[in-house]
């Protein structure tokens, strides 16, 4: 007798305007197993997931081809509904919530608890009431599970990313009847400690029976975590194992068809950096980004420095970069090579040289209807008139030029699509992350602030743009700032780390300090 | 070639397949009726280019992200205006009276649309709603300024009592049939064959490449993103209010040229309740040319414009052949203007 799957996926092929993105792909994952989903960027991981979820974008774009069997009986899934009826909950790598509701809301969306009327009792249960205080608890409940520390009464909208995502995780973990669960890069805004404590919660989820299918770019996660693992290459299975039978490197190797070594490998360090030559002060700064409030703080960064910024999600670490770039409110002095930047002016950090790259990619990163070479020119055709043609007073889109710098960009940073005209919002998460790189770059500031840099992109990519930031900084001296939740990452690059917490600078340390100094820095305020 | 025909088929879209064959079919059906097929392929040439440029008002709004414009009767009233106030100063050159007439009318469509467009930002999310209110209130508005306006020619007033504006005013003594007679040819027999009004399409034509222009202008791209994406919009440091405003003037002062045009084309200009429901129209044509709420393109409108006018310059001497005397035409036109622009909202609704 063969082994029982709960879920068996089988031959599964997918094209995208004649792009075939999965090719003959099999899945199988046992009850009770968390089931690690690994491949590059575009390699095709969230469309098999959206397949499975039954996704509009999969049906509206011609369907598919190959079966779906669960417990061994076959489906036909074309909607999120019977998705979830068929037991199969999913946490979307790009988030789902509907801003204007609450937290609550937006949890028990779709299953919401209703309690006997007077009317119902005359008319049935659509006139049933709903019962706010039980959703309020079941909220609670879920999201005290997970360990975050929020209001469930407030409105979505304008929280920080890694709060959405851990919304999205409760929404999931409240369901009941949930077979199976899909979790699409849940970690990738998340610093370690947190991404710990959620992979905690996954076992438990497992240890009743639920099965997990587990998306991530972090593959000690996998191996820590995972029972077993299948790997995607270009849309092709590569492999299918048990997790003990695999190492991090054969992983790591399986996927991008070649050896990846050190994370980054840094160009020779001809920099001298001068404590009186100041690239960015902040004083007293204060930021009032909901969820990510900063509270007083003062911030030299030297000129041609590497600086990075970590801390819990939060505790402000977002906060900083979005106060700068005037996106929230924001009191007390930045001042950017001694020059007072005015808060209160949209755009004026951008107008002195400062580019930002957000965390928050599909809002505020993007123009997702538009092409990528659009979304790549854009910051640096409005602020700094590039790209254009110049008729007099009227100016008018240079297209070659465009072109000619989208298709330099796409080389440069390896972005996997079908050509520069391509629609940003159609390419895998991580080649989007790429795009939002590619627009900061292209405005060649003086100093570049990146928030999550590395979001969803995966091993290579990464070294790939770590690399070149590290190469823009040692080569053209570029102020580079990065905000990130991988203290692995901000170690491999950073001269110097801040930590944030409770909305100010509780240390700032050398690269290389003890994770235990670190970790006290982060719980401490 | 199958990849090809599919490809083309995908761009084009099944609604403007479906709409495209009922209008042929609706045009052949002429032939047994004996209505003269050049007449009517020459009817919905003239009213494709005549309201072409009102729908192309269209474009900006929607980019900018004010949706469709259904208060481009403040474009309107203004063109009227402008239109009135060229033929009180009695130019005598017809290209100077139109002249005149559009940049009065555009001047004032300016000042309007940004009072209109700073209105607008004050109400996001429900601009469909107070764009409805304020065109029908504009028009309401002007039904007293018709009568009150101290016009004083003898073109423009009722010849009794010397005040208020008449109902509809002939173009003849200045600008009438101006651009439709320009360069213009008929093919095949004169008064029976196919009228082709050159200089009306160049018009229209040379309008839209000034708005494809300006669409991909450092302003124009910026407004778009504003529309799409005001957050993304605000983070690159432009202010998406403002750019709003832009759209939103702009979109009034095509609505000024465009019922210029429509009216040079018409032979007269109609005051008080006549462009009622002409910002429907405009609506319901640019969403049958393949615009969303959100997105709209020079071609949805040059599209769009020619199957909404076109079936309406087929289809009503048809109905009318068929059901003489009754007042079904007007029928037909609401129901398959108001049934578009329904069919197209609840689309753009459920697509994402
Ligand atoms: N709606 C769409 N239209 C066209 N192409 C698409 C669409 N969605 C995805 N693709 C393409 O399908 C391929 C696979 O994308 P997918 O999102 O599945 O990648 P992924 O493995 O999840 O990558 P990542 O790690 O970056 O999230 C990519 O090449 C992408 O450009
Ligand atoms: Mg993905």
């Amino acid at each position: 007798m063969s082994t029982h799957f709960l879920l068996n996926m089988k031959n599964i092929s997918k094209e995208y305007d004649g792009n075939q993105v999965l090719k003959n792909v099999n899945l199988q994952v046992k009850p009770g197993e968390i089931h690690a989903l690994i491949g590059e960027n575009g390699a095709g991981k969230s469309t098999l997931m959206n397949i499975l979820f039954g996704m509009p974008v999969i049906h509206s774009t011609g369907g598919f081809e190959g079966t779906v069997e669960i417990n061994g009986e076959q489906v036909f899934i074309d909607s999120p509904q019977k998705a979830i009826d068929y037991g199969i909950g999913m946490v979307h790598q790009e988030f789902m919530l509907i801003p204007g509701f609450t937290v609550t809301e937006n949890i028990k969306i779709g299953r919401e608890i209703s309690k006997p009327s007077l009317l119902s009792h005359l008319f049935g249960k659509g006139m049933e009431t709903l019962d706010f205080e039980q959703m309020a608890r079941d909220a609670r409940k879920a999201l005290s599970d997970i360990g975050l520390n929020i209001e469930e009464y407030i409105q979505v909208a304008g929280l920080p990313v890694g709060y959405m995502q851990f919304i999205e995780i409760a929404r999931e973990i409240d369901k009941t009847g949930i077979k199976l669960l899909v979790f699409d890069e849940p970690t990738a805004v998340l610093t370690e400690s947190e991404a710990e404590r959620l992979l905690e919660i996954m076992k438990v989820i497992a240890s009743k029976g639920i099965a997990i299918i587990f998306i991530t770019h972090r593959l000690s996660e996998v191996k820590n975590y995972a029972d077993s693992i299948t790997i995607l290459r270009d849309g092709e299975v590569v492999t299918h194992k048990d997790i003990k039978d695999i190492s991090i490197i054969e992983i790591a190797e399986l996927m991008i068809g070649r050896k990846v070594e050190k994370l980054v490998d840094l160009a020779e360090d001809t920099r001298t950096l001068s404590d009186s030559d100041i690239a960015l002060s902040l004083k007293n700064f204060h930021v009032d980004m909901p969820g990510e409030r900063v509270r007083g703080v003062d911030l030299d960064i030297r000129k041609g420095e590497i600086f990075g910024i970590g801390g819990l999600a939060g505790q402000g670490k977002l906060g900083i970069p979005n106060g700068i770039m005037g996106l929230y409110k924001a009191e007390g002095t930045v001042e950017i090579f001694g020059k007072k930047l005015d808060l209160s002016k949209l755009g004026s950090a951008l107008a002195n040289g400062i580019a930002f790259v957000s965390e928050d990619r599909r809002g505020v990163g993007l123009l997702l209807d538009e092409s990528i070479e659009l979304n790549i020119v854009f910051s640096a055709m409005q602020i700094k008139d590039e790209f254009l043609y110049h008729l007099g007073p009227v100016k008018l889109l240079n297209q070659k030029q465009v072109r000619q710098h989208a298709l330099k960009m796409i080389d440069l940073l390896d972005i996997r699509c079908t050509g520069p005209t391509q629609k940003v919002g159609s390419l895998s998460g991580g080649n989007q992350q790429k795009v939002c790189l590619a627009r900061a770059l292209t405005m060649n500031p003086e100093i570049l602030i990146v928030s999550e840099p590395t979001r969803g992109i995966d091993i290579g990519a990464k070294k790939l743009v770590l690399e070149y930031l590290a190469k823009l900084n040692r080569e053209q001296g570029m102020t580079i700032i990065i905000v990130s939740s991988e203290l692995v990452e901000l170690r491999s690059l950073c001269d110097r780390i801040a930590i944030v917490s409770g909305g100010k600078v509780s240390a700032i340390v050398k690269p290389d300090a003890p994770d235990a100094e670190i970790g006290l820095a982060m719980a401490a305020g | 070639m199958q990849e090809y025909i599919k490809k083309a088929y995908d761009n084009i879209g099944l609604p403007r397949l479906i709409i495209a064959g009922f209008f042929l079919l609706v045009l052949l059906s002429a032939v047994p009726l004996g209505l003269n097929i050049a007449t009517l392929l020459g009817d919905t040439l003239r009213r494709w280019a005549m309201y072409g440029i009102l729908v192309l008002a269209m474009v900006p709004a929607i980019q900018c992200g004010i949706g469709p414009n259904f208060g481009i009767s403040l474009g309107i009233v203004s063109g009227l205006l402008g239109a009135a106030i060229s033929i009180e100063l009695e130019i005598a050159n017809p290209w100077l009276a139109i002249g005149v007439a559009m940049l009065v009318g555009t001047a004032i469509a300016i000042v309007l649309g940004i009072l209109y467009g700073m209105l607008l930002n004050n109400v996001k999310g429900s601009e469909m709603t107070v764009s409805t209110y304020v065109g029908f209130s504009v028009i309401a508005f002007m039904n007293i300024m018709w009568l009150s306006l101290p016009f004083t020619n003898g073109d423009l007033i009722w010849p009794i009592g010397q005040v208020g504006m008449r109902n509809t005013i002939s173009l003849s003594n200045t600008f009438g049939g101006l651009l439709n007679e320009t360069l213009s040819f008929t093919i095949g027999q004169e008064g029976k064959g196919l009228f082709v009004p050159t200089g009306l399409i160049l018009f229209f034509f040379l309008v839209c490449v000034i708005v494809w222009l300006f669409m991909r202008s450092k302003t124009g791209i910026a407004l778009s993103a504003a529309g799409s994406s005001p957050a993304f919009t605000r983070s690159s440091g432009i202010n998406v209010n403002k750019m709003r405003i832009i759209g939103t003037a702009f979109s009034t002062a095509l609505g000024a040229i465009g019922i210029i045009t429509y009216a040079q084309s018409y032979g007269f200009l109609q005051l008080y309740n006549a462009p009622l429901w002409m910002g429907f129209h405009c609506v319901a044509a640019v969403l049958i040319g393949g615009a969303t709420t959100k997105k709209a393109s020079i071609s949805n409108v040059i599209i769009g414009t020619f199957l909404f006018q076109g079936l309406l310059a087929v289809a009503l001497p048809v109905i009318n052949q068929v059901l003489p005397e009754s007042n079904l035409p007007d029928v037909i036109r609401l129901i398959i203007s108001n049934g578009i622009i329904l069919y197209a909202l609840s689309k753009t609704k459920g697509d994402k």
